[in-house]
């Protein structure tokens, strides 16, 4: 694609701000800024992953791969400010995952072991762990303020910390991955996925673009259940104070 | 007769947006076995947290909670939340049948509960009740699983927090019935937080009136309602007889 092309498609944009000021929705700045950012980021990944992919040397490779683990720990820590070490924990479960999904597709020699495919697939583990981390932390804070009488029950009847917080877990758990299971319901009926989408532009074979993405899909799904089991069970302690009581006024 | 709950100088603070808000302030007192306790005082007085520091639900910030001569720090918290149960206002159930809740703190230590329908009938509800949905049940009927539920840990020491408040007052009356017997067929030591008086003058040996996170008086019950020592307990029970 040509830069004048690419400019052209910014109109999509100004036509957005122009509707926003004309039906008074008070988008106009985030949009034009959203999408600001989005070119600059892009263009500056663009440029990263060119340099890296022209690296021989893996130390660089493993360097990207942490810079994209720690941003993506730092912007789901948010929903847990509060919570003992939140950042390490989510950053710890997010190498987890990353770790055992491209160790499972490197090892059995699912895709090539070059930079291109490991960039472009962590990308796709670490931000869906990352979406996530979101979701399951937003749920537990919920279920917890709702449920707090039924998890000092279970203590108060000498239940111990995890047996007190278990059910809550659950839910945590099973919640956070309701948008995951349910997006890869209608995959192909509704929309295409846009790694396949990508792909077909990009003159490949349609068939080859499938099988491509459901070896995403099942990936993603897998790092989804094991992004918020990992995350579930290294924060619930934490949750509680050394004489278990249910601690969570700092959150 | 031996000491079962000691308070000794105790003190407890909450967090309330950055500020500390004293909610006990050198609560001191002694608590003998067998005996029931009646808790009173204004709302917010710091009732509700005496009997949560008995349990380690609360931690206190200074002073001791002793149980059986043992600071409640000391115990292992399992064993002491088991041997010092506990019954809240709302009567909380779990989703799922009243066997499920009334099994649960067998379960919690993975054993099962061999004779549901003995503790069922002892707080008055019938084996048909067993398959029933617990937070289906009526008011009345929830208090009393919460407290059959409370029994199956065999406590020493019943910690009770307006048990009754939110009942009619036929149900009110036949709870109290109850914990009277448990009372008197256990001879389980009960910590009774109460705003109603003429319950706290009916069923206890000792009343407490605590008012600003302070015992103000702790005296033999009779002695408490009929010739009270302190004026802020003169004023106190007149206020509610003028309310009456």
């Amino acid at each position: 694609m040509s830069l004048i092309a690419l400019l052209f498609s910014f109109g999509f944009v100004i036509f957005s701000f122009f509707l926003s000021q004309a039906f008074k929705l008070g988008l106009g700045r985030d949009l034009i800024i959203t999408s600001i950012r989005a070119t600059i980021q892009l263009l500056i990944v663009g440029y990263i992953l060119n340099t890296v992919f022209g690296f021989e040397n893996p130390l660089a490779m493993i360097l990207m791969l942490l810079v994209m683990v720690f941003v993506a720990a730092k912007n789901a820590a948010k929903r847990g400010k509060g919570l003992p070490r939140i950042f390490w924990k989510i950053f710890l479960t997010i190498s987890i995952v990353e770790i055992i999904t491209q160790g499972f597709l490197l090892g059995l020699q699912i895709v090539p072991a070059t930079p291109q495919y490991i960039i472009s697939i962590s990308g796709m583990i670490i931000g869906n762990s990352m979406v996530i981390a979101n979701l399951f932390l937003n749920r537990l804070k919920a279920e917890l303020e709702m449920r707090k009488e039924e998890v000092v029950l279970v203590l108060s009847l000498g239940g111990s910390v995890k047996q007190s917080i278990y059910p809550i877990l659950k839910q945590s758990i099973r919640s956070s991955l309701i948008p995951t299971v349910e997006g890869q319901r209608t995959i192909g009926l509704v929309q295409l996925p846009g790694m396949m989408t990508g792909q077909i532009i990009a003159g490949a074979d349609p068939v080859q673009a499938v099988r491509f993405q459901l070896l995403i899909v099942f990936m993603i799904l897998f790092a989804a259940v094991l992004t918020a089991i990992i995350l579930g069970f290294l924060i619930y302690p934490g949750l509680f104070n050394k004489n278990q009581q249910l601690d969570i006024s700092a959150w | 007769m031996t000491t079962e709950v000691e308070f000794i100088n105790v003190s407890k603070s909450y967090m309330n947006q950055h500020e500390a808000v004293d909610v006990l302030n050198g609560v001191s007192g002694e608590i003998e076995k067998g005996s029931i306790v009646t808790i009173i005082g204004p709302s917010g007085s710091g009732k509700s947290t005496i009997l949560s520091l008995c349990n380690l639900l609360l931690t206190p910030d200074e002073g001791e909670v002793r149980i059986r001569g043992k600071d409640v720090r000391e115990w292992n918290i399992q064993e002491l939340r088991r041997r010092v149960g506990i019954a809240f206002q709302g009567a909380p159930m779990l989703t799922g049948t009243v066997l499920d809740n009334l099994s649960l703190p067998l379960r919690l230590q993975g054993r099962t509960l061999e004779d549901p329908k003995k503790y069922m009938e002892f707080v008055g509800l019938t084996e048909d009740h067993l398959s029933r949905q617990a937070k289906e049940l009526s008011g009345g009927q929830r208090q009393r699983l919460s407290l059959a539920r409370t029994l199956v840990n065999d406590p020493a020491i019943l910690l009770l927090d307006e048990v009754t408040s939110a009942l009619d007052s036929l149900s009110a009356h036949e709870v109290e019935e109850l914990i009277l017997r448990i009372n008197r067929e256990k001879q389980t030591t009960i910590l009774w937080v109460t705003h109603d008086q003429s319950q706290a003058e009916r069923v206890g040996d000792q009343t407490w009136l605590v008012i600003d996170g302070k015992v103000v008086e702790a005296a033999p019950t009779k002695q408490f309602f009929v010739k009270p020592k302190e004026a802020q307990t003169k004023h106190f029970l007149e206020l509610r007889r003028e309310y009456k």
